[in-house]
């Protein structure tokens, strides 16, 4: 059941393609192919909380030898969550995505990068997390250059050559983790790695991974093509990227520092939070300084990606719950906000705060779906983001890291001050040019509805989601269950 | 063997991260090239290499000798590949595309990402650039 969330992408994909000569078909298909997706998401998530892991040898072939699917905890909240921004782009995509884009191939390209993603949250191999990655990147290369106009392919430009550094480094660092552990499938390198009696070399590897999925994941001080290539494409693709993208980069790192690199922690976590600091804190002030809707949003995605590094580096139990909880908000919560901006830019026609206005008089709803989704990544109660972040500060103060719960701190009073600057521009000073009086497209504002709605409702009743994340990180701290479901009954 | 391998996978990283430095879009396609070339090389030398002994099991055998290739390398090097050559063709496409509508190879001059550009500019982007 697991091979779900990678069959029906491709499936679907490939009847888009298909369908190539009949746009409005593959506007369908959309829609029933991410709905499929995120029931079986549902399915798996589930299971996974029943049975704790599972995992399915692609071909029978035993561990160490065969192909290896996993879901454990982390991996099936990933899934449902990027099932259901997936789901929230399909539908925002029926009028958000214009013609020319979906005559290009925007479909198949839609169910592709989906296919990437979902790959990369399940594999348990090193070198088919490389192969997952290269899948996403590709689809992910063509979205973002589709249209042509002259934003579209500088951005392209440079996504595309630093994402591609990323994968070499990453390539690099999969060719030594082999020759020194002989094995490429995460559990068996899991058992392998401490019995090697090389914890330099193991530590170099680190780096290297750290590095390459730092790129991917945006983090200080490899952030640059984010904010350089987020604000080219059409919103629907830049809210599909933000939800999406940098988050698998995120997964990565939470799967292979808590389960291949437990070695030479000291090192690598001291790292890995000086880095988690700096990446709230370059983020948020570049966000200061711009006026594009859209920008701004970017560099709050960079800022906002430090939050669940620093629990990876604090590596507690509570810690990486938070972690796990801020994933899931975030990405519900910094896509809806894209979503938003696109309802302003098909209003007023522009993405420059200076040209917006007057939102709040004109359009009351439209301004509450800023502003709850807009508080809750500030971090105030009683939205998701307040869970998330509590969370995180209490477990770096469980360890005595004052300083970088100082940062998250000041880094959530910075974001607040970052989002009223949008609403006093967006949404309270007056016009500049009347806001237009006709109607938005249902297919439009629904699905942001539903993002907020989703949102808001994690934030309220936060229970149930801390308790999975909970369980999450139990997995993530003791590996022995994942060890045993991948491997089997080996020593 | 390994040493010269290593060597020449050394140089490879050396050229291609030179290349990738520099601003014109043909070169850096260049750098990435090599590095992957030198990447696939590291791959094939991070199997320990035995020379002569292929992974084949002898007749009348279940195991394969206990020292033999390790074939697995290889298949990856492929896979790296075959990767690599799609990607390689969409960034010679894309550089064309980038060519002919901003009218330069020089990154420099592709700052419309960071700078907002002005409407006029954008219009005759394909003059700009000279």
């Amino acid at each position: 059941m697991i091979v779900l969330p990678i069959l029906i992408p491709l499936a679907f994909g490939i009847f888009s393609l298909l369908a190539w000569k009949a746009p409005r078909l593959q506007r369908g298909l959309a829609l029933a192919g991410t709905s499929l997706l995120t029931a079986s998401a549902v399915a798996i998530l589930l299971d996974v909380r029943r049975t704790g892991v599972s995992a399915l040898q692609i071909g029978s072939w035993p561990a160490p030898y065969g192909i290896t699917l996993a879901a454990d905890g982390l991996s099936s909240l990933m899934l449902l969550t990027a099932a259901v921004i997936a789901l929230a782009a399909a539908l925002y995509g029926q009028a958000g995505i214009d013609p020319g884009r979906v005559r290009s191939g925007y479909y198949p390209l839609f169910h592709f990068l989906l296919m990437g993603v979902n790959g990369a949250f399940l594999t348990g191999d090193i070198f088919n997390l490389y192969v997952w990655f290269e899948v996403m990147l590709m689809s992910s290369f063509v979205l973002i250059a589709l249209g042509g106009e002259r934003r579209n392919i500088e951005g392209a430009v440079k996504y595309v050559i630093l994402n591609l550094l990323a994968s070499i480094l990453f390539l690099s660092a999969i060719g030594l983790l082999y020759n020194l552990a002989g094995t490429l499938n995460m559990a068996d390198l899991a058992r392998q790695l401490p019995l090697l009696g090389a914890p330099n070399q193991i530590t170099l590897v680190a780096v290297l991974f750290l590095a390459a999925f730092g790129i991917k994941s945006a983090a200080f001080p490899l952030f640059f093509w984010l904010p350089a290539s987020y604000h080219t494409p059409p919103v629907t693709i830049t809210a599909l990227f933000s939800g999406l993208l940098t988050k698998v980069g995120v997964y990565a790192l939470i799967r292979v520092f808590t389960l291949l690199f437990t070695q030479d922690t000291q090192y690598t976590r001291t790292v890995l939070l000086i880095l988690a600091g700096f990446t709230m804190v370059t983020g948020v002030l570049g966000a200061a300084a711009q006026t594009d809707f859209r920008r701004l949003l970017s560099f709050h995605i960079i800022s906002q990606i430090g939050y669940p590094l620093m629990g990876l580096a604090l590596f507690s139990q509570s810690a990486l719950a938070a972690s796990i909880y801020f994933l899931v908000h975030v990405m519900l919560a910094k896509t809806a906000l894209f979503l938003v901006a696109g309802l302003v830019e098909s209003l007023q026609g522009s993405f420059d705060l200076k040209k917006l206005g007057g939102l709040y008089s004109a359009r009351t709803g439209l301004a509450l779906l800023f502003l709850l989704p807009a508080l809750s990544l500030a971090g105030l109660p009683p939205l998701s983001g307040f869970f998330a972040k509590l969370a995180l500060v209490r477990a770096g103060l469980e360890q005595g890291q004052g300083v970088i719960v100082a940062v998250s701190l000041a880094v959530s009073l910075m974001t607040l001050y970052s989002m009223t600057k949008v609403w006093n521009e967006a949404f309270w000073k007056p016009a500049a040019v009347p806001v237009p009086r006709r109607r938005l497209s249902a297919w439009l504002w629904a699905p942001t509805l539903g993002l907020v709605l989703v949102s808001l409702l994690i934030g309220i009743f936060p229970a149930p989601l801390l308790e999975l994340s909970n369980q999450a990180a139990a997995l993530l701290t003791n590996t022995q269950p994942y060890l045993e479901a991948v491997i089997g009954g080996m020593p | 063997m390994t040493f010269l391998l290593a060597l020449a996978a050394g140089a490879l990283f050396a050229a291609g991260i030179y290349m990738i430095l520099r601003r014109s879009l043909v070169k850096i396609l260049v750098g990435l090239l090599l590095l992957g070339y030198a990447v696939n090389l590291l791959l094939f030398n991070s199997a320990v290499l035995v020379p002569g002994r292929p992974p084949l099991i002898p007749a009348g055998q279940t195991v394969p000798p206990e020292i033999s290739a390790d074939p697995l390398a290889q298949a990856l090097i492929l896979t790296a590949i075959v990767i690599s050559f799609g990607v390689t063709a969409f960034v010679v496409v894309l550089i064309r595309q980038a060519y002919q509508v901003v009218g330069t190879d020089d990154l420099n001059e592709m700052r419309c990402t960071d700078i907002p550009c002005e409407d006029s500019e954008l219009k005759d982007g394909k003059e700009g650039g000279a």
